[in-house]
């Protein structure tokens, strides 16, 4: 889809041009957004409309255009996007252009181009090497950096409703825990059967309730049966998932029966001491050993993980990255080829991860609490599904559906 | 006392094709042209009470007598026409010659935005209409109306033989209309109909429409009208005008008739 701006001037509504114009717009097969209207308050005073008219394809848009410009309609006068170099080292120039996570394109001597590495809260960067504008994060610009700046020459595409019209598609941003999860996740485990055949990517970015509320098996599963091919975590939840593999417990608990285990707080800080002094996850999955759980499936799987430390982990494990500038960047660079993205029991994970995905990117947020999937559905995706349920039972039911024997 | 700008048929003929009227192999009679334009200009000054200023013709200029395509005038204001056919657009600099030495003020469009004047541009006291596309583009209202305070309703001409909207639709002076809807699109003919009630409203037959029963000139309770258009006139007569019919066979070969040959001053 692409569209333009129109705008119409004068006595359009006594003289029936603007009905006629949308009338038109819809006949040529487009279709249109009133962006603005001022209606004349006598009979003498003109009024004004502001038009967004979309079209699938530039063909049918420029026939649009040109039809309408025959009633009076004008293409809203447009302008090169502007550029001014970066002052510093990890500094925008003053008045520079956030980006939303919305497709943008900006108008380059006098042509549209888009946006590549759409992401939210970025800068604008035209690289004199590369004809295509790509968003920068705030820390990566370098001085002297051409970052676009002001509005002009910018435009954004509001999300279509996807074509396929399943659960991603008839959901919208509502979050309740009063909503039965049953026909959701049938859903979302369709979306991922599908994914799988065409070798898109699934993303997963989970907390550490996984492990201690029982969802380790049924994520192994998932992992181990080629439907997630990318995680994000922090330091807890590997090392709670290879404390369930070297003590049976999480955090100290057992898995089983849920009694704590003597000096059981002691069992992650052994499992983290334990990797480090093998030097890193893959080597002790490659020596034996961790054969069980989420990680031993990462490697086994090639499954990508990006592991982003905080302030209170401990250790932290071998390939946490502890610079956050660094885990976005790492996180960033994994996300070309994800289609879908599960935010599980992480607000931390969650929250990032839905700051650097695209708003095309349909996106299932689980968390009991009520607010992560409600901040999640805000960032105005049409393909965001908010679950409010626990953690272990979402990862359970969902691997159920696709073939998970407990 | 009505006021218009005529132009003597001196170098009158049919020397191009601009609209479906016109047939240079036809051509048209310069001794009856000349006869049926003085008949036009007799019943207007001596029927009609009306004052007529003379142009001088221009040799090689054959429509300048169709003057009401020079521009739009108000008051002592004149926004001038830019013709959207080379063939006519030379006579712009006699037109806007004369309007300057008879002391108006001439306002100009922007260059390439055609607008062919009272033929296109049509109204009473307060409301005024703005035929389209096919010669005079509609963004030229935004202009004429900001430079005369008018509200200009465009209109939109689908039939290519009513070509400028004074070809079929006539605005009367006691608030009615003589039209051939059948020359606006639905949209067009909506307009039309929510300013003018039925009862004031006259839909010329398409045979009169042909014979340019719209293209007519309204002085006061006159209605000079080209002949050939008994029931239109049988209309006018009812609602209280006196109507004069003139042979104007020899100008409807180019596609006009008594609306196209006056241009009114005032």
């Amino acid at each position: 889809m692409t569209h333009e701006t129109i705008v119409l001037h004068g006595h359009i509504i006594d003289s029936l041009l603007l009905p006629k114009v949308l009338d038109h717009i819809l006949q040529y097969g487009g279709s249109f957004e009133i962006a603005h209207i001022r209606i004349g308050k006598t009979r003498e005073e003109p009024s004004d409309a502001r038009i967004i008219v979309h079209a699938e394809s530039p063909e049918r848009l420029a026939e649009i255009i040109a039809a309408v410009q025959a009633h009076g309609a004008s293409v809203e006068k447009e302008a090169d996007c502007q550029w001014q170099e970066a002052p510093a080292d990890g500094v925008f120039p003053d008045d520079f252009y956030v980006t939303t996570h919305l497709l943008t394109e900006v108008r380059v001597h006098g042509k549209w181009v888009p946006v590549k590495e759409i992401e939210m809260d970025l800068g604008i960067w035209l690289d004199r090497n590369d004809p295509a504008p790509h968003t920068v994060p705030m820390a990566e610009v370098r001085k002297g950096d051409q970052i676009a700046v002001g509005r002009e020459g910018i435009r954004v595409t509001p999300l279509e409703r996807p074509a396929h019209l399943d659960v991603f598609g008839f959901m919208g941003a509502q979050v309740s825990s009063e909503r039965p999860h049953g026909h959701l996740i049938t859903g979302i485990a369709r979306r991922m059967q599908a994914l799988r055949r065409s070798e898109a990517r699934i993303l997963l970015a989970g907390g550490p309730a996984i492990i201690h509320g029982g969802g380790r098996e049924p994520l192994a599963w998932l992992i181990e049966s080629g439907y997630i091919h990318v995680l994000f975590c922090g330091n807890a939840l590997a090392a709670h998932d290879m404390e369930a593999h070297l003590y049976g417990t999480s955090l100290g608990l057992h898995l089983e029966g849920g009694s704590l285990a003597h000096h059981g707080h002691e069992h992650h800080l052994r499992t983290i001491n334990r990797i480090r002094a093998i030097g890193s996850i893959e080597e002790a999955v490659r020596q034996g050993v961790i054969t069980t759980g989420i990680m031993a499936a990462c490697v086994r799987r090639g499954v990508k993980i990006v592991m982003a430390g905080t302030i209170r982990d401990d250790g932290p494990l071998p390939g946490v990255i502890t610079d956050s500038v660094q885990a976005q960047a790492a996180m960033r660079a994994t996300l070309p080829g994800v289609e879908l993205a599960l935010l599980v029991a992480s607000t931390l994970h969650a929250v990032a991860t839905g700051n650097l995905l695209p708003a095309s990117v349909p996106t299932v947020c689980v968390d009991v609490n009520p607010a992560v999937p409600t901040k999640l559905a805000d960032r105005g995706s049409l393909q965001a599904i908010g679950l409010v349920m626990d953690a272990a039972s979402f990862l359970r039911e969902l691997a159920r559906h696709l073939g998970w024997k407990e | 006392m009505s006021r218009f700008l005529v132009c003597p048929p001196d170098h009158y003929q049919i020397a191009y094709e601009i609209n479906p009227w016109m047939d240079v192999k036809r051509g048209a009679d310069p001794t009856v042209a000349r006869v049926q334009w003085n008949a036009l200009a007799a019943v207007l000054e001596k029927n009609c009470g009306a004052t007529l200023e003379r142009i001088v013709p221009v040799a090689g200029l054959p429509d300048m007598v169709f003057t009401t395509n020079a521009g739009i005038v108000a008051g002592h204001t004149v926004v001038l026409s830019q013709f959207r056919y080379p063939e006519r657009q030379p006579e712009e600099t006699p037109f806007e010659q004369w309007f300057e030495s008879h002391g108006y003020e001439v306002k100009r469009l922007p260059p390439g935005l055609f607008f062919e004047g009272g033929g296109d541009m049509l109204g009473t006291r307060n409301m005024w209409f703005g035929g389209y596309p096919q010669r005079t583009d509609i963004r030229a209202y935004r202009y004429v109306g900001e430079f005369l305070g008018r509200e200009i309703l465009p209109l939109e001409l689908v039939d290519p033989r009513f070509y400028h909207l004074d070809t079929c639709f006539c605005p009367l002076s006691g608030g009615e209309v003589i039209w051939f809807p059948g020359a606006f699109d639905r949209y067009g003919q909506a307009a039309v109909m929510e300013r003018f009630p039925a009862e004031k409203r006259i839909a010329v037959p398409e045979e009169e429409a042909v014979r340019f029963a719209c293209n007519a000139v309204c002085i006061g309770k006159h209605v000079v009208i080209p002949e050939g258009s008994p029931s239109t006139m049988e209309r006018l007569e009812k609602l209280g005008y006196a109507t004069h019919a003139v042979g104007l066979s020899e100008f409807i070969k180019s596609g006009g008739a008594a609306k196209c040959l006056t241009l009114a001053l005032d």
